[in-house]
């Protein structure tokens, strides 16, 4: 059953479990709210995937985690679907259609004005990326930045899903920072896997995850929101470095001073 | 014992769909086994056996339709699985035409779609699609979010009262979803007298007998002929 909530999503909680030895995790509970970012850091293997997965089924301390996600303070019913948007490395367009057909599909299917959402997204997409994206180009012919940026606006600013979970998507060519702003603005729960500086940084608070458990929430310090504007600057340089040569154009030291 | 239907294309991933639903159930203590219904060759009751350690059963049809040697043997298939000790038996079938479906009133029948079909794939399923349950979308790791939700919405429009389960084949994300689900079902106790939800075709033409040459005058029995339409030209 799609899940419904009548007065709208106020919170995700998770229950911390037991990590992969059985230990109960450091962290006991994580609380978000729409509007708020979590990066999920820790290398490979040591339970992001696992967390996310957790959140999308919604745990009832029936995986191997042993967590619990309750909505709105409490479990949700066993089957609810519906409540998560996903994004990762692997996801694509497979439909033959143009940007503006694509668009008007999905509207419809949420029964939304497709013809007011269309310049929306077009709008919000173009402000993702360097290249813009139009109406009338075939999704099979983005770039995978376009489609990344297509992807987080239609995200934003058409599906229902209140959480949206981003598993690994990284240097594909996009406006980090706006990225998220975008999902964020929209009062969603962005919780994003990630191992790019850029991003952790970027989000509010991050969940450090160790062999399968929560081990640490840590909260961005007044030093690291100075270090983030600081790689901010940086990653907008690579991306601007990156357009120019893409386009045909030459480099110059000034171009990319920081 | 509990049973169950299981439909879908060839290559939509049934088979993993049920290897990552009978793990999750064997863990909590039930016992699952399944028959998979093929119909030349299936290797898949080695994988149910040598993966999870299941019982599994392969039963081919050979020249028969896939569909009715489905219909003519599920009692077959329950005494089998009441006899290997199962407490839910799996019932895989090929799916090869969509003309049918093999689920039955009164079982949960279950069908899975491959969401790298396109938006047309349910309505081509026909009743496999319109007359289950539960509709187990695959792949969805694949696609964006949007032709998820497409997908989804192309779902409900055939049929509004499945309830619709993404499943990664290779993951097993939402399998849990399924296992929740195999909770409620009920047990059914025999399948004498139960009734197919939508009816099998009719399959007693020349060919159906091992006819293999083209033209008019080997044809016999139930032969049904195009009609031209005006507008194909």
């Amino acid at each position: 059953m799609i899940l419904n909530i009548p007065d709208g999503l106020r919170s995700v909680t998770i229950l911390g479990g037991t990590d992969k030895f059985g230990a109960p995790e450091p962290v006991p509970s994580v609380e978000l709210r729409p509007g708020d970012a979590l990066a999920l850091v820790g290398p490979t293997g040591s339970g992001k995937s696992e967390l996310l997965s957790d959140i999308e089924q919604l745990a009832l301390g029936d995986t191997v985690s042993g967590r619990h996600v309750l909505v709105n303070g409490d479990a949700a019913p066993p089957t609810a679907t519906g409540l998560v948007a996903t994004l990762s490395q692997r996801t694509n367009f497979v439909m033959d259609a143009t940007v503006a057909r694509f668009v008007t599909l999905h509207a419809e299917s949420r029964g939304k004005d497709a013809r007011a959402l269309l310049p929306r997204v077009l709008e919000t997409a173009n402000t993702l990326c360097g290249e813009a994206v139009r109406a009338s180009d075939p999704l099979q012919m983005l770039s995978g930045g376009q489609a990344r940026a297509l992807m987080i606006a239609d995200i934003a600013l058409i599906s229902a899903a209140p959480v949206v979970l981003i598993d690994e998507v990284e240097n594909a060519g996009i406006h980090k920072f706006r990225a998220l702003e975008v999902l964020t603005d929209s009062h969603k729960i962005v919780v994003t896997a990630t191992h790019d500086p850029v991003l952790m940084l970027m989000n509010a608070k991050r969940l450090v995850m160790r062999s399968g458990g929560m081990n640490r929430l840590v909260e961005v310090s007044g030093q690291e929101a100075e270090c983030a504007e600081s790689l901010r600057r940086i990653d907008e340089v690579m991306l601007h470095a990156r357009e120019r040569l893409r386009m045909g154009e030459t480099l110059t030291p000034e171009d990319i001073s920081l | 014992m509990k049973l169950v239907t299981v439909a879908g294309a060839p290559s939509v991933g049934k088979t993993s769909v049920i290897l990552h639903l009978a793990a999750l159930l064997a863990k909590e203590g039930v016992r699952p086994a399944v028959v998979k219904f093929d119909a030349l060759s299936s290797a898949d009751d080695v994988i149910f056996r040598e993966k999870l350690g299941i019982p599994a059963l392969v039963g081919l049809s050979d020249y028969v339709c896939p569909d009715h040697y489905y219909v003519s043997n599920i009692e077959e298939a329950c005494v089998w699985g009441r006899e290997a000790g199962a407490d839910l038996l799996v019932l895989e079938t090929a799916g090869l035409c969509h003309r049918c479906a093999p689920h039955i009133k009164g079982v949960p029948a279950l069908t899975v779609l491959d969401s790298l079909g396109g938006v047309d794939a349910p309505r081509k399923m026909g009743p496999a699609a319109s007359l289950a349950d539960i509709i187990v979308v695959t792949k969805c790791d694949l696609v964006s979010q949007a032709e998820r939700e497409v997908f989804d919405f192309a779902v409900a429009s055939v049929n509004p009262t499945a309830a619709i389960v993404h499943v990664n084949g290779l993951t097993g994300t939402g399998a849990l979803h399924l296992q929740r689900m195999a909770r409620t079902w009920p047990r059914v106790d025999g399948v004498e007298d139960a009734v197919l939800r939508y009816s099998m075709p009719a399959s007693i033409c020349s060919y159906c007998t091992g006819e293999r040459r083209i033209g008019r005058r080997y044809q016999s029995g139930n032969v049904e002929k195009l009609v031209v339409a005006k507008e194909a030209a």
